[in-house]
C-alpha cells in the first residue's frame, strides 16, 4: 500500500488551523494556563493516527491534540474544553493535558512518561479483548529517562504485547538538550530491551505512514511491540510564550533585564572560576539562540515539506485548503458561541 | 531591612550559602536556565542539570547527602514526586530511624506547589500533609520572602531532608513562566503581600515549627500556610468590617507542626477555622482539628481547603481552591454556631 498524500495533508493542515485558533484564544487569555501546542508533530500523528482502526487505542502526552483532532474527535468540543466550557470534551474539568474519550479508547496525562504503562495497559486489553488491534504510545524523547517509561518496555517486549512506543524527539527537554542528560542512542536502547526500534523522519509523513504502517501490521499480526523513534521540531517551543524563544525572538526586551544580575553573578569572586563563570553565560546565549534556529527551520516543517509535493496540482491544493479553513472558521464560531 | 521578591530571597541565600559551602550542589530538572544567576556564579558542576528521571535523582540526593555533600535537588512540581515516592518514602524518612540516628542525609528537596495559574489537577497540587504524613520529613511551606529565606538558610544547615515548597503564586518566576508566559491578557489572583517584602539585612535562620501570627483577634482563630495565610489576611478585613475580630496564625512548617502556638491561638478564642489549600480528607486541617482535641480544649471547628481534583476551567479552579469568600462565610458560621 501506498500512503494517500493528499490524506495525510488535510489531516495535518486541519490540525495546523485548528491549532492556530487555539492560539489566537490563548494569547487573547482565554486560556489561563500552559498551551503545549503540537505545532511541528503533525505529520508523525498523521502518519500514525491515520492507519487506526476501530478498536486501537491512544495513551497521549500532554501535546494530544493533533491525535485527537485525527481520531475523530469533535473540534468544537476540544476548542469548547481549552476554554473551560462545561459543554467541552472533559467538561471543563481536565484541559488540553488531560483529554479523555472513552469512545475513541484515548487518555492523555501530563506526567512525563506515563503514556508508556498507559499504553501497555491499553495493549493489555487489546490482546485479551480486541485481537488484532493495538494501542499507540506518544511521547517526547525527554521521557525516555523517565524510569515507568523504560519499565513499560521491558513490559512490552516480555508480554509480546500490540503496542508501538512513538518518541517525538526534538532534542529538547524543555529547556534543557536532551543529549546533555541522555546516554546513547535510543534505538540502541530500545533494541537493547528486545523491542523491534525503527527510525524514521517525522516531518515526512510518507515515510512515519510506511515505517507506522509496517509496525501496526506486526503489531496486529501478534508480532509485537515497536519502538519508533520520529525526529521532529516543535515550531512554537516547549509551550506557548517558551521563554528560550522569547529570548531569541526579542532579546533586547527579554535579555536586558537579566543582565544586570548575571554580571553581578560573574563578578563575584566567590564561585565558580572565572572561566566555569563565562562558560556559564556563553551558554545561556547559545541555548536561547540554538533552541529557535533549530525548532523554526522552514525545511523541518512537516507541512511546508507535504505541500511541495502537492503543489504541482495547486487547484486541487487550493480547494483543499479552502474547504479546511471554512470548516475551522465554523468550528471557532460554534465554540466561541454561548 | 530591605525589601525583595520571594524569588530573589531564595537565591540570595543559596548563593550565599555556596559561596561558603562546596558540599553544596544544585541538580534537578532545567536548573541551568531557570536558575540563571547561580548556574552563572558557579557554573556547571555545581549547577548539574537531569534527564527527567526523578526516581534516579531524588534517590541519588538522600545518598550523596550520607555521603558528604549537601544536595539541593530540584523537582519541578511536587505534581512530579509521584513517580519517586520510594526516595522520601522508603530511604530518606527511615534513615535516620534505622539507623538509630548514627547516619542521616541532609539535603533539601526544592520544589513547587500550589493551584491558581490554570494549569489543572497535575500541577497545582500542595500535598504537603501527604509528605508530612511520612514519620522523618521536615516539610516547609514559607508564606514571605522573609520566610522563604529564613527557612531556606535553616534546612541548609539542617542534618536531615527537608521538603522546601514554594507556592507558585509567590514567585514571580513561575507565575511569569507557567501563568503570563509573556501575556498581558490574563489575570491571576496574586498575593502581592507575600511575593514582595522586607528581609533582613543579614538572613537568619527561622527555626522549623515555629509559627508567627499575622494578625491578632479575639474571636476567631484563622491557622493556615502558604497562599493560605494571604487568602486569610484578606478575608480577616472583610470579617473585621462585620464585627469579627480575627486572629491569622501561619504555621509556616507543617512537619515539625508548632502545636504550642496552635493550641495558645484557639484557647484565646475558642473557635479554629482552618484554611488549607491543600486536599480537606486526612490532612493536615484534621490534624490540627485532632491537636486541639487531645489538649482538651474546647473549640468550634471549621475548614476551608481543597475538597477535590482542581478543575481546568479558571471559574472552578477560583472556587475549588481556598478564596477568601469561602473562608468569610465559613467563618461567620463559627461565630453562629
Amino acid at each position: 500500500m501506498e500512503p494517500d498524500l493528499w490524506q495525510l495533508y488535510k489531516h495535518m493542515y486541519r490540525s495546523r488551523l485548528f491549532e492556530q485558533v487555539v492560539q489566537a484564544i490563548w494569547e487573547q487569555g482565554l486560556i489561563s494556563g500552559e498551551m503545549h501546542i503540537g505545532f511541528g508533530e503533525e505529520a508523525i500523528a498523521a502518519g500514525i493516527v491515520c492507519q487506526l482502526k476501530e478498536g486501537d487505542a491512544m495513551a497521549l502526552d500532554h501535546r494530544g491534540t493533533p491525535p485527537l483532532l485525527m481520531r475523530g474527535i469533535e473540534p468544537t468540543l476540544l476548542l469548547r474544553e481549552f476554554l473551560g466550557r462545561p459543554d467541552g470534551l472533559c467538561g471543563g474539568m481536565g484541559g488540553h493535558m488531560h483529554l479523555f474519550s472513552s469512545e475513541h479508547l484515548s487518555a492523555s496525562s501530563g506526567i512525563v512518561g506515563s503514556s508508556g504503562p498507559a499504553g501497555a495497559g491499553f495493549a493489555l486489553a487489546a490482546q485479551h479483548l480486541r485481537p488484532g488491534t493495538l494501542a499507540i504510545a506518544f511521547f517526547g524523547e525527554g521521557a525516555t529517562n523517565q524510569g515507568m517509561l523504560l519499565e513499560s518496555m521491558n513490559l512490552a517486549v516480555a508480554w509480546q504485547l500490540p503496542l508501538i512506543f512513538v518518541c517525538k524527539d526534538d532534542q529538547w527537554s524543555i529547556t534543557t538538550r536532551s543529549a546533555s542528560v541522555t546516554g546513547g542512542q535510543l534505538v540502541e536502547r530500545a533494541k537493547g530491551f528486545g523491542l523491534h526500534a525503527v527510525e524514521v523522519d517525522g516531518t515526512d509523513v510518507e515515510a512515519v505512514w510506511r515505517s507506522a504502517g509496517e509496525a501496526m501490521e506486526r503489531a496486529r499480526d501478534g508480532g509485537g511491540p515497536t519502538f519508533l523513534l520520529a525526529h521532529c521540531v516543535h515550531i512554537e517551543g516547549h509551550f506557548l510564550g517558551f521563554t528560550l524563544f522569547r529570548a531569541g525572538r526579542d532579546p533586547i526586551k527579554e535579555m536586558v533585564p537579566l543582565i544586570g544580575p548575571l554580571l553581578r553573578s560573574a563578578t563575584k569572586w566567590k564561585g565558580g572560576s572565572s572561566q566555569e563563570k563565562m562558560r556559564s553565560l556563553t551558554d545561556i546565549a547559545t541555548r536561547a539562540r540554538d533552541a529557535l534556529q533549530e525548532q523554526t527551520l522552514k525545511e523541518k516543517d512537516p507541512l511546508v515539506r507535504a505541500r511541495q509535493k502537492l503543489i504541482s496540482d495547486r487547484d486541487r491544493l487550493e480547494a483543499l485548503e479552502t474547504e479546511v479553513s471554512r470548516e475551522i472558521q465554523d468550528v471557532k464560531e460554534a465554540a466561541l458561541k454561548d | 531591612m530591605r525589601t525583595m521578591s520571594f524569588d530573589e530571597a531564595i537565591e540570595e541565600v543559596l548563593a550565599l550559602a555556596m559561596a561558603d559551602d562546596p558540599r553544596i550542589v544544585i541538580f534537578g530538572e532545567d536548573v541551568q536556565m531557570y536558575r540563571l544567576n547561580l548556574y552563572t556564579q558557579f557554573g556547571e558542576r555545581r549547577i548539574r542539570e537531569t534527564p527527567i528521571s526523578e526516581s534516579a535523582f531524588l534517590g541519588a540526593a538522600i545518598t550523596a547527602a550520607m555521603a558528604g555533600l549537601r544536595p539541593v535537588v530540584e523537582v519541578t512540581l511536587v505534581d512530579f514526586l509521584g513517580v519517586a515516592m520510594d526516595a522520601l518514602l522508603n530511604q530518606a524518612s527511615k534513615l535516620e530511624t534505622f539507623s538509630s540516628g548514627k547516619w542521616k542525609a541532609p539535603f533539601v528537596l526544592r520544589t513547587t506547589c500550589g493551584g491558581g495559574l490554570g494549569d489543572g489537577g497535575q500541577h497545582q497540587q500542595s500535598l504537603w500533609g501527604w509528605l508530612s504524613h511520612i514519620p522523618g520529613l521536615t516539610v516547609v511551606v514559607p508564606s514571605t520572602p522573609g520566610d522563604a529565606g529564613g527557612l531556606m538558610l535553616s534546612a541548609l544547615k539542617h542534618d536531615g531532608p527537608v521538603i522546601y515548597m514554594e507556592h507558585k503564586l509567590l514567585s514571580d518566576f513561575w507565575v511569569e513562566n507557567l501563568g503570563y508566559l509573556g501575556r498581558k491578557t490574563v489575570d491571576f489572583d496574586l498575593p502581592l503581600e507575600g511575593m514582595r517584602g522586607a528581609v533582613l539585612e543579614t538572613w537568619e535562620p527561622i527555626p522549623f515549627g515555629r509559627a508567627v501570627s499575622k494578625r491578632s483577634g479575639k474571636d476567631l482563630t484563622i491557622i493556615s500556610i502558604g497562599v493560605g495565610v494571604h487568602r486569610s489576611l484578606e478575608a480577616a478585613g472583610i470579617l473585621e468590617e462585620k464585627g469579627i475580630d480575627t486572629c491569622v496564625i501561619d504555621l509556616r512548617t507543617v512537619s515539625p507542626l508548632d502545636t504550642e502556638a496552635v493550641c495558645e491561638a484557639v484557647s484565646n478564642t475558642s473557635r479554629l477555622l482552618v484554611v488549607d489549600e491543600d486536599y480537606q480528607g486526612f490532612g493536615l486541617s484534621g490534624e490540627l482539628a485532632a491537636v486541639v482535641l487531645e489538649a482538651g480544649i474546647d473549640a468550634n471547628y471549621g475548614r476551608v481547603c481543597t475538597e477535590k481534583t482542581i478543575p481546568y476551567s479558571q471559574e472552578l479552579e477560583a472556587q475549588t481552591l481556598p478564596n477568601k469568600e469561602r473562608i468569610v462565610e465559613n467563618a461567620v458560621k463559627l461565630m453562629d454556631r
